[in-house]
């Protein structure tokens, strides 16, 4: 009868130690640097030409492809995603106010201010920058490809075919000529459309938000990426709402917000697995002490 | 240990036919898994941008781990709380989380694109505190360790004293036998230290293979992807591992043709009902609470698969060891405790697979040929390798009285067919 109890106790006792280490607490968030970059995307002015495509491809010697394969608007029929030899590409898509007239639209990495492929990697090869872009260290990786489990938009790519050193691959925001250079990022530089204007963020936040008060009719109201995950660097406008392009409903809900409080929790200074260690030690010493007991009196 | 048994090697013949079919998988198995460094991942599996992880993480590496949560509860319920019956299995159950593991990071390392980058998480100036992938690792390659520590002690009785190698490595003979009888004044002196830390680490990396996916809010299904997924995971985990004693003490009985414990394995399984209720209970308030219920009973894929999971992983096994009856027989106890083993298999790779849904599909992920000769092949060498040791060291516990037989191999031979 008393055994039974016990056993039961004892269960109580490891499940709710549990319990409390793996209550969550609230992780702060990062320091938000006010000079942090971004770029705006108006999809309103896109004509899908596709030179930042190919300014990509050049600038971080994805393929040696001419600029005239760039020109083929049928890719358009495909629907094509960022790829390890392709950190951007432009598709189309089709705004039901104005069915005549497609549209472009330019995907990348979207450089979220709380990146989850950043909170996800193992051993830090993603890094958030201040400056805001989001890069990646080959070297560090060990290639579980978690990050690319953990991105809310899709972006990361990997090397599958690469037997010895794959690596990650997506936009780097031009890190190495945006922050190192003070040069525009490859394809900022070369839109001949000025469907990509490079900033500050929260000057671009601005800058979005006037377009759409200045042009009714132009834009669906709304400025994606402002808070969507937590807010990311590029931002986007649409001529419709963005459910009707191919940019995802993911929410204001940060997918670190929600793992790290847990981790942070877990091992709140080492006390919640130390508890448990000293709780099991005394259960231990406990449970030894009746058994002798029980022997004894036997 | 307890009085009545004693630990000792298995006599039989290694090959059987069963484990010649065995090696033939494992040896298929082993070449594939050579075969993926030289080509990459690209080349052997069916994982892409779409699909990142597949067969081997959900198999290989959750259900691995999940399904080696032997080692940790007995070493619990024996060591901790004390219930000396229970000593009889808990070298077995030692046995199988040590094999477990090693074979999760065997798994492991052919997934990984930088594989010879495995240690890189153990770099101070690589530590990543926020990743719960981190939490895992770290915690697996620490318990790992202390697996290996806590076998040392069955070493020792073994060899120690009998070092005895031949021809040209004799000479090594008296450093073994100092290294053995260093262990024994140390490692062994402190084996409930470790014990305890086992637990603790356990805990904690069960938990966090929970955490893992819930990462990805948006592309996880709403029936798997809750915040309270580190915490069923860790129910789950702690429910299976009698189960998975269970399955393997009975296994390993109708190998050897030994009488099967049915009494401690009947009273170890009556914990279980108690713990898959508690695992039901939350599973039900989570889904509850979240107001999803319609999710369940969609009939989709999704609905299916959590019901099949529910049904036959947890309701039915927690029936039918409830009942006495069945659960102090052996059939009883072999089917409850196989509809467990799948249940939370089949939950880890609900968990990491079916409920990942990545925001742009053009095709399904089904794993290649290859990725399955692999897991199939690292299982089938996992078993050969645990015969092989059971043969080699004291693992399985014996009546004192039919030892001696055992070790001149005239012991009565128990059949299959005789045990009900
Ligand atoms: S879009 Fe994806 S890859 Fe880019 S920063 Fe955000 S989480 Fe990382
Ligand atoms: S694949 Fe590389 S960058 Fe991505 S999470 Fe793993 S270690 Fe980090
Ligand atoms: S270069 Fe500018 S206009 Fe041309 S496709 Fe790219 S974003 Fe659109």
């Amino acid at each position: 009868m008393s055994l039974k109890r016990r056993d039961f106790l004892g269960i109580a006792a490891l499940s709710s130690a549990t319990l409390v280490t793996g209550k969550a607490t609230a992780s702060e968030a990062p320091a938000h640097n006010p000079d942090a970059l971004g770029v705006l995307v108006d999809t309103a002015v896109c004509s899908g030409c596709r030179k930042c495509e190919w300014a990509c491809n050049r600038t971080h010697e994805l393929t040696d492809r001419p600029m005239s394969t760039f020109e083929d608007k049928t890719v358009f029929e495909l629907h094509r995603r960022p790829d390890r030899d392709a950190f951007t590409v432009v598709n189309q898509f089709i705004a039901p106010e104005n069915p005549e007239k497609p549209y472009a639209i330019k995907v990348q990495c979207m450089h979220c201010l709380r990146p989850a492929c950043v909170s996800a990697c193992i051993v830090g090869a993603l890094e958030k920058t201040p400056e805001g872009p989001v890069i990646y260290d080959a070297w560090k990786c060990i290639g579980c490809r978690y990050c690319i489990v953990a991105c809310p938009f899709q972006i990361p790519a990997y090397e599958y075919d690469e037997a010895l050193a794959p690596e990650v691959k997506k936009c780097s925001f031009c890190y190495e000529r945006v922050v190192k250079e003070g040069k525009l990022p490859a394809c900022t530089e070369i839109c001949p459309n000025e469907a990509l204007t490079f900033g500050r963020r929260d000057e671009l936040i601005d800058i979005a938000h006037s377009r759409i008060k200045n042009h009714p009719g132009m834009y669906y109201d709304h400025v994606y990426g402002e808070h969507e995950v937590g807010g990311t660097s590029w931002l986007y406008l649409t001529p419709t709402d963005f459910k009707n392009t191919e940019l995802p409903d993911v929410g204001t809900e940060v997918g670190p917000d929600i793992t790290e409080p847990i981790q942070h929790g877990v091992f709140k200074a080492f006390v919640p697995p130390l508890a448990l260690y000293g709780l099991l030690g005394l259960a231990m010493h406990q449970f030894k002490g009746e058994k002798d007991k029980a022997e004894e009196t036997e | 240990m307890s009085g009545h048994e004693i630990a000792i090697p298995m006599r039989a013949k290694f090959f059987t036919t069963g484990t010649k079919v065995l090696l033939l998988i494992a040896l298929a198995g082993i070449a594939t898994y050579v075969y993926r460094f030289f080509v990459g991942l690209g080349a052997v599996t069916n994982l892409d941008n779409q699909y990142p992880w597949g067969l081997w993480i959900s198999i290989d590496v959750a259900s691995g781990v999940a399904l080696a949560a032997g080692g940790f509860t007995t070493a619990a319920i024996a060591d901790i709380f004390h219930k000396d019956k229970y000593h009889v299995i808990t070298r077995p159950a030692l046995l199988t989380a040590l094999l477990g593991y090693t074979f999760v990071v065997i798994g492991l390392l052919a997934d990984l694109g930088r594989w010879y980058n495995v240690w890189h998480p153990m770099l101070p100036n690589m530590w990543q505190g926020n990743s719960a992938l981190f939490e895992v690792g770290m915690c697996v390659m620490v318990y790992l360790t202390v697996l290996y520590i806590e076998f040392v002690p069955i070493v020792v009785e073994r060899f120690k004293g009998r070092v005895n190698l031949p021809g040209a490595l004799a000479g090594l003979n008296k450093l073994i036998e100092g290294l053995l009888n260093l262990a024994d004044k140390t490692l062994v002196r402190f084996t409930s230290l470790f014990i305890i830390a086992g637990v603790v680490l356990s805990c904690l990396h069960q938990s966090s293979l929970g955490t893992l996916m819930i990462i990805a809010p948006t592309k996880v299904h709403a029936l798997w992807g809750t915040t309270i997924s580190p915490l069923l995971f860790l129910m789950s985990a702690i429910a299976v591992g009698f189960p998975m004693v269970i399955f393997e003490s009975i296994l390993a009985s109708r190998s050897f043709k030994l009488k099967p414990e049915v009494n401690v394995l009947s009273s170890l399984a009556r914990y279980t009902p108690f713990l898959l209720g508690a695992y039901l209970a939350f599973k039900i308030g989570d889904i509850t609470i979240r107001e999803i219920w319609p999710l369940v009973f969609t009939f989709d894929k999704y609905s299916t698969m959590w019901l099949i999971e529910m049904i036959f992983g947890v309701i039915v096994p927690m029936i039918i060891l409830a009942i006495p009856k069945y659960r102090k027989k052996v059939a009883g106890l072999f089917t409850a405790a196989s509809l467990v083993i799948a249940g939370v298999a089949l939950n880890r790779i609900d968990a990491y697979l079916v409920a990942y849904k990545p925001l742009y599909v053009d095709h399904a992920y089904f794993p290649s040929i290859f990725e399955i000769t692999v897991t199939a092949g690292l299982i089938a060498t996992l078993v050969l390798v645990y015969r092989a040791i059971v043969m080699i060291f004291p693992i399985i516990s014996v009546p004192v009285d039919e030892a001696e037989k055992i070790k001149n191999g005239t012991h009565e031979k128990i059949n299959f067919a005789r045990w009900k």
